[in-house]
């Protein structure tokens, strides 16, 4: 999983201080639509210059809560303030909010330049600032040849920057991005994640983005708040929210995860020990866990933390063996499914480290998996 | 031989794509050619009333005689211009009204729920049911002087003296905009019905409010459905004969009746031809920007 380059530069992470008055506010709202709760009692604070994802599969509400920041929705309760205004009663076009469509939605009958001096156009802005500033914006994503271009002569690639565009010239304080990259192939959107962030980091624009695809959650994000059945279920940075999810929900949601059930058979502060019935050791936990003794509770083990080799370790915990059932080669890794003899299948990713390796694990072959006891992450739900 | 064969017998594809081409060389450019040729021969009272265009002088001359008279009176004769003047002007104005009536139902029906749109749809195209003529004749028990109308009003006390209203041009754009409205509603539907409402979204998103957006978005780009529309009232209102001579004052002047006089009551067949003639060079070219138009969109269309 890539990082964003944020984690690289010096920290920001205005969530972890307490002074920080966050930019967007999302209390408590819930969207009716009929009997039906698209969005459940959702309370969420956004700081300024975030790019926020809200992540979750289709249907889970994600879009609702982005179309009502923008004021197509409005809330069945709850209020919305950005900026600490509220916005809850807003019309679409008095906010100060813009929102970049999956569909792009650009004016077919408008040329790129057109396109985007719309919205300054709206807003009474002089005509040689216009002509400036969309000539600053084309050039920012890109474009600047294409101005006089009708939007059915553009590629796919082109249009998502007429509508990025469009969406950034007016200096919204916040800017909604609804899949921005889902009608891109797979070059393309790699290569606009950064092309976002560095845009992104330019303008100093908050940017909330909705997306399905975990990785560009992940690539894009300084936060991710996963979304199911119209209700947050964690709000974390990327690698919070990978090493240390709260649910098996978010564990399976994100990444693949070997899920252990089993029971607790020691519950200290500094470590627990689970009894997992389809392994043969018990899984050791190097940290304390909030459960009772006894409590059915869920071990989840990334595949890249397991190692597999072909002697048994010396360790009495965190051990299982079983049998290589099949193996992809993907390049830079290998998964490996491995059949432990309780019947339940693990699977492993390795490093390919060496080019030639003659001596690697082979299909049917007895192996030993084992993990460090730090690794397991113990989720109670 | 196979190659030899392939050059003289169609393909399938050359059959299928023939058949509109030889149903308009059947039942249109060939009574085209008859009607021009009887326009330029001369009257006579004979079986049939036209003078042959060509005639053998002697056994090896083909005469042609063209006879232009027939246009030169179309000019000279200020009744036919005034007619043809007068049909384009009833004609516009009956179209201007279908558009303001027909706009703001094709727009509710594009916009209101999917269930209901097609039963609407439906009721646009019931009066279809009927024949023309017998929904034009009710209009005579509607408007006359001892009509629905005008006995309502007289019964509720309202007037005491019946409004003239049959015979007059009234009744004549009545009649054309109530015929001719589903000809308008259905083209601006089919356009309006398929424009992509996040476009209207997007628009309030960058501050139109939605009468601005309507008039930014909606309003171009329901155009061509505009020009499609306006030409399928306008086009067969200029030729109206029946709403005319059913509803109208019978001294209103319109090209239809004239060409309908001519045929019928003067039996002067080249000069009819020559009034139709005239009004379909009319006609042709508001068709020919239609078609310039359509090829456009479609050209739009494909590209996307």
């Amino acid at each position: 999983m890539a990082t964003s380059p944020r984690a690289t530069q010096q920290k920001f992470e205005p969530w972890t201080d307490p002074e920080a008055k966050p930019y967007v506010r999302i209390e408590k709202v819930t969207k009716k639509f009929g009997d039906f709760f698209a969005v459940d009692d959702v309370t969420l604070h956004i700081y300024k210059k975030e790019i926020f994802c809200l992540l979750g599969a289709s249907g889970c509400g994600k879009t609702t809560l982005l179309r009502m920041l923008a004021g197509f929705e409005r809330p069945s309760s709850g209020k919305i303030f950005i900026d600490g205004v509220d916005m809850t009663a807003i019309p679409p076009y008095e906010r100060p909010v813009n929102m970049m469509f999956q569909s792009y939605a650009i004016f077919p009958h408008m040329t790129v330049e057109q396109n985007v001096a719309f919205g300054l156009k709206q807003e009474g802005v002089a005509k040689p600032e216009i002509v400036q500033r969309v000539g600053d914006m084309l050039e920012l994503v890109k474009l600047g040849q294409f101005a006089k271009r009708k939007p059915h002569q553009l590629s796919g690639g082109q249009r998502q920057r007429v509508a990025l565009a469009r969406s950034l010239v007016k200096k919204p304080k916040l800017l909604l991005l609804d899949e921005p990259l889902a009608a891109l192939d797979k070059k393309l959107r790699e290569q606009t994640q950064f092309e976002l962030i560095n845009i992104q980091e330019t303008l100093g624009v908050t940017f909330i983005v909705v997306t399905h695809d975990q990785e560009e959650a992940m690539t894009l994000s300084t936060r991710i708040g996963l979304m199911n059945h119209g209700e947050i279920v964690q709000v974390g940075t990327p690698s919070e929210i990978y090493e240390y999810p709260n649910s098996r929900f978010v564990a399976e949601f994100i990444g693949s995860v070997n899920m252990f059930e089993g029971k607790l058979i020691e519950d200290e502060p500094s470590y627990v020990r689970i009894e997992c019935p389809h392994l043969q050791a018990p899984i050791f936990v190097d940290h304390g866990v909030s459960s009772a003794p006894g409590a059915t509770v869920w071990a989840a083990i990334r595949p890249e933390k397991i190692t597999v080799s072909r002697e048994k370790p010396t360790d009495a915990d965190n051990w299982a063996s079983g049998v290589v059932r099949d193996i992809a080669y993907m390049g830079d890794v290998s998964i490996y499914l491995l059949k432990l003899d309780s019947g339940k299948v693990v699977r492993v990713t390795q490093p390919n480290v060496y080019r030639h390796a003659d001596d690697r694990v082979t299909w049917d072959e007895r192996v030993y998996l084992h993990w460090h006891s730090s690794s397991p992450v113990v989720v109670t739900k | 031989m196979k190659r030899w064969l392939g050059r003289w017998v169609p393909s399938g594809r050359t059959l299928v794509t023939s058949v509109p081409y030889v149903w308009l060389l059947l039942f249109f450019l060939i009574p085209f050619v008859i009607v021009l040729k009887i326009s330029f021969s001369a009257a006579q009272i004979a079986m049939p009333p036209y003078e042959p265009l060509f005639h053998w002088a002697s056994a090896q001359v083909l005469q042609i005689q063209l006879n232009l008279g027939n246009f030169a009176f179309l000019v000279e004769d200020n009744l036919y211009i005034k007619a043809y003047l007068n049909s384009i002007f009833v004609a516009g104005v009956s179209t201007l009204l279908c558009l303001l009536i027909g706009y703001p139902i094709a727009y509710s029906m594009a916009r209101s729920n999917p269930s209901t749109r097609n039963i609407l749809l439906l009721l646009v195209t019931l009066p279809f049911f009927t024949s023309f003529l017998l929904r034009v004749y009710a209009w005579i028990g509607i408007l006359k002087n001892n009509g629905l109308i005008n006995n309502t009003l007289m019964s509720f006390g309202l007037i005491d003296q019946p409004i003239q209203m049959l015979q007059t041009d009234f009744a004549v754009y009545v009649g054309i905009v109530y015929s001719y409205l589903p000809f308008m509603i259905l083209p601006l539907y089919a356009n309006l019905e398929k424009m992509d409402l996040t476009l209207l979204e997007a628009a309030a998103d960058l501050g139109c409010k939605p009468w601005q957006g309507f008039l930014k978005i909606t309003l171009p780009l329901s155009l061509p459905g505009v020009v499609a529309g306006c030409l399928l009232v306008f086009i067969p209102a200029v030729g109206e004969f029946v709403i005319p001579s059913l509803l109208g004052d019978p001294g209103m002047l319109m090209i239809g009746k004239v060409l309908w006089t001519e045929f019928f009551n003067n039996r002067d067949w080249p000069v009819a031809s020559a009034v139709a003639i005239a009004l379909l060079l009319f006609l042709v070219i508001p068709i020919m920007y239609l078609d310039r138009a359509q090829n456009a969109e479609s050209a739009e269309g494909a590209r996307k």
